[in-house]
């Protein structure tokens, strides 16, 4: 082997940088380059790397009936009280839709090739449907079954009606046609939560309403002045990624 | 397939393992490829103040983590069952792109005990061969405590670790971890500054007449310069860590504290998105030749290379091994065959304490912040007539709270409504935990190979893992938290909730990203496929190196030790390697 040591000049001299591009686009939705890097790679000043959301007004993916039953059963799941505003105000349904509408939908960075199997607890969720046709097929089997039992929406059910309901998918003792009740139920409850708690860049969290109630500071990023400070109310404010972005 | 022209090295995975690898060979003079599976990464980009702080993004969506669309494994717990691919991360999160796994890692920074190396060893003199129970097949790593410490010391300069020394050459001193083996030198930065829940704990601690220690930790705790001249500032305890990518230049990390050194040098290439195919092999089987990849718009290349360095996560070491028909593969009826053999995990047991007047501000906190004990960890404590064999790591290690997976509540709590809220309200700020990591330990029926039925988008086999938890670990884990439940009645919590480990291994909630094994280092190449110097046996130019050397796992953090063998690796490729290149087998 031949020996070699030269070291590149270090960051007081332009640096050599090669980026050979050896291909395009792994995916459609996704550019995945290939590259050889030699010498240290450069980077923009303020350039960063965004997180996807979406800022058009209206429905991206629900149509008005499925955004109507969806708003109804977060703000069931979170109901305005003394705590804080409900679901619905905070922005759950409209996350739930920027998500289904992004990458999150069609699940596009999982594994979802087959033979699909039932399988074991273990082994997970091995459903072959991605989220967009899980809250179609779901929110759509939701409202046959109760327009079967009660000729209406779930949105026109009483509230008690509503949790009644919620609390019967929850716990499996309801059985819709077409659709698994306890699983649309799961997907729901685990995205509104996420809906309610993220960062509100996301259509969500309004006014960092949940981060407020808890107490939780958000995108704060230095707590050196603080964590001598113990079993403290240290009453801060929540920061959002928002709020860096506008700082600029 | 087009044929690249040779160079003297090819490192695959530029995570820790690799990364360090390649500036050691670099700085030797050699040429060196490294080539990454996943994206470049670059801390000023995608790990900027102004958008790392999200949990839906880092967390939830899982974006520093390999795609399963990409890569997966497959999973069951025993031989009879049809392994099924796990489509979402759960129980563990393999890396993608430079800095691998270590960039969204904790930090914790163990090294382990002395005897871990000769375990098998150690408790056969200790209690007697028949002490050690017959489902287990421990074993020893052919190497010692002497040789692996300058590794650990090298790993822990470049990672600037923070923690306090309790043996320093000898010297013992109240305040460290009494467990430790003897270091030959002091850690690189002070301890952390800790927050309020591990100092609660700590005190309760000692109370009780345990040694409790600072745990430590690749998050510096001051400004550090590390030996390639890398500069890293300290931690801000920001609470976004395990999971994200450090936006401080804090938490030690192969993009952090090694490619920008290794950037530099002229002899040195990395190919990013670019996915090696096989380990290639002459006719004898006994040279490699190099490695065939794929770029990202599906053209295939072959790279020639004298020496061939396998570095990415325990899983993708063990597949391209079994891929590329190295070593035999293990087979769990007849017990023969080393490629695959000795798949372990780690056993997550804590314990919760929720209090009424107290406030913790869970946001507060890092990784690899916290305060821990030893007593019942590996085989610090006397195990005669305990029926088992093990133990764990006890810490309060507050991460961080970030509300979509931190809403501690009392069991029996409802799931939503306005009840929910309340708890969720009433317990945010006022509930801490205790953890307890613990050992694995092999059985013959743990293990991993490929997949019959599911493949990857390249048409190879996917991974398949078979694992359970062992009785012995459950006993164990049902012992510990004991143990941990007793130091957190002290605290007098308004309630107390013990969960150790139970039932079978399910791969749907995280538990820890500590897979080890498969490509295992010993002695003896009938039962191990590495040798100390993590040489393939039979194949000396071709070193496998990782966590998937591990022939068990300890009830530590692995990272430490991975960073350690890849030096250990490195140094005896330029000591004694490329004096003669060949098997080392009494180097």
């Amino acid at each position: 082997m031949k020996k070699r040591a030269k070291t590149l000049p270090g960051v007081t001299r332009r640096q050599v940088l090669t980026w050979t591009t050896l291909g395009v686009a792994a995916t459609v939705t996704q550019a995945a380059d290939a590259v050889s890097l030699k010498g240290t790679p450069g980077w923009t000043p303020f350039s960063d790397n965004p997180p996807e959301s979406f800022d058009q007004q209206g429905w991206l993916f629900f149509t008005p009936e499925e955004a109507q039953t969806l708003e109804a059963i977060v703000d069931r799941l979170i109901p305005a009280d003394e705590l804080s505003i409900g679901g619905k105000e905070a922005g759950c349904a409209v996350f739930i839709d920027r998500q289904l509408h992004g990458f999150y939908g069609t699940f596009e960075r999982l594994y979802m090739q087959g033979p699909f199997h039932q399988g074991t607890p273990q082994q997970g969720d091995q459903s072959p449907l991605i989220p967009q046709q899980r809250y179609r097929q779901g929110i759509a089997a939701l409202n046959r079954y109760v327009q079967q039992s009660a000729q209406k929406n779930f949105a026109d059910l009483q509230p008690e009606q509503q949790d009644h309901l919620l609390q019967a998918m929850e716990a499996g003792k309801v059985h819709f046609d077409g659709y698994d009740a306890q699983s649309l139920f799961n997907d729901v409850l685990t995205n509104t939560m996420e809906g309610f708690f993220a960062d509100p860049i996301y259509g969500g969290n309004k006014d960092m309403v949940s981060w407020k109630m808890l107490g939780f500071p958000g995108a704060r990023y230095d707590y050196r002045d603080y964590i001598d400070r113990h079993n403290e109310n240290l009453g801060l404010e929540p920061i959002s990624m928002m709020q860096w972005k506008a700082r600029g | 397939m087009k044929k690249l022209p040779k160079t003297d090295v090819v490192v695959i995975g530029l995570g820790w393992a690799g990364s360090i690898i390649a500036k050691e060979l670099a700085d030797e003079g050699l040429e060196v490829i490294g080539i990454e599976r996943g994206p470049w990464r670059d801390t000023a980009r995608d790990f900027n103040v102004a958008t790392v702080t999200d949990e839906l993004r880092y967390v939830m969506r899982e974006e520093l983590m390999l795609r399963t669309r990409q890569n997966t494994c497959t999973m069951r717990n025993n031989p009879s069952q049809t392994a099924l691919p796990m489509r979402t991360w759960g129980s563990f999160h393999p890396g993608n792109g430079t800095g691998g796994a270590g960039n969204h890692w904790a930090g914790i920074t163990f090294r382990f005990q002395p005897e871990e190396f000769r375990l098998k060893s150690h408790l056969t003199e200790r209690y007697g061969a028949n002490a050690i129970p017959d489902e287990l097949v421990l074993q020893d790593w052919g190497t010692t405590w002497e040789e692996m410490e300058p590794h650990y010391m090298q790993f822990e300069r470049v990672a600037g670790t923070s923690g306090y020394a309790a043996n320093l050459n000898g010297e013992k001193r109240a305040g460290g971890n009494p467990f430790e083996g003897m270091r030959s030198g002091d850690y690189p930065t002070p301890p952390l500054r800790q927050p309020y829940g591990p100092t609660l704990f700590a005190e309760a601690a000692k109370n009780m007449g345990y040694q409790p220690f600072p745990v430590p930790s690749s998050l510096v705790s001051e400004a550090y310069t590390n030996p390639y001249g890398v500069t890293m500032g300290p931690c801000t305890f920001c609470g976004f860590c395990t999971n994200y990518g450090c936006a401080n230049y804090s938490k030690a990390s192969a993009i952090t504290t090694v490619l920008p050194a290794l950037m530099r040098k002229e002899n040195f290439t990395a190919y990013t998105n670019c996915e090696v195919l096989e380990v290639l092999t002459d006719s004898s089987g006994k040279k490699a030749t190099g490695v065939t990849y794929i770029d990202s718009s599906g053209d295939k290349w072959e790279q020639p290379a004298d020496l061939v360095i396998v570095a990415a996560f325990t899983f993708e070491n063990v597949r391209l091994m079994l891929l590329s028909k190295i070593g035999e593969a293990y087979d769990p009826v007849t017990n023969r065959g080393t490629t695959g053999r000795n798949y372990a995990y780690q056993t997550a047991n804590g314990v919760t304490l929720f209090f009424d007047n107290k406030n913790f501000n869970p946001f507060i906190g890092a990784g690899a912040v916290g305060m821990g004990i030893d007593e019942f960890n590996n085989d610090n404590f006397d195990h005669s007539g305990l029926g088992f064999l093990g133990g764990g790591s006890i810490r309060v290690t507050p991460i961080g709270s970030a509300p979509i997976g931190y809403r501690p509540v009392p069991p029996n709590t409802p799931k939503w409504g306005s009840q929910w809220k309340r708890a969720v309200k009433d317990n945010y700020l006022s509930t801490m935990s205790i953890g307890c990591e613990a050992s694995s330990y092999t059985t013959r029926t743990n293990y991993l190979s490929l997949d019959p039925n599911y493949s990857d988008p390249h048409g190879r086999p996917l991974l398949r893992i078979t694992f359970d938890f062992a009785e012995n670990d459950l006993k164990m884990a049902q012992y510990c938290t004991g143990k941990v439940a007793e130091i957190a009645q002290s605290m007098n919590p308004r309630q107390i909730v013990a969960k150790p480990m139970s039932g079978h291994w399910n791969s749907v909630p995280y538990q820890s990203s500590h897979v080890v094994g498969g490509f295992i280092m010993g002695a003896d190449p009938s039962t191990s496929s590495v040798n100390k110097h993590l040489q393939v046996w039979d194949v000396p130019n071709l070193f496998v190196v990782g966590a998937s050397a591990f022939p068990q796992n300890p009830g530590y953090n692995p990272t430490g030790t991975v960073g350690a063998l890849a030096f250990k690796a490195a140094h005896a490729i330029r000591h004694y390697y490329l004096k003669r290149p060949g098997e080392m087998i009494t180097a």
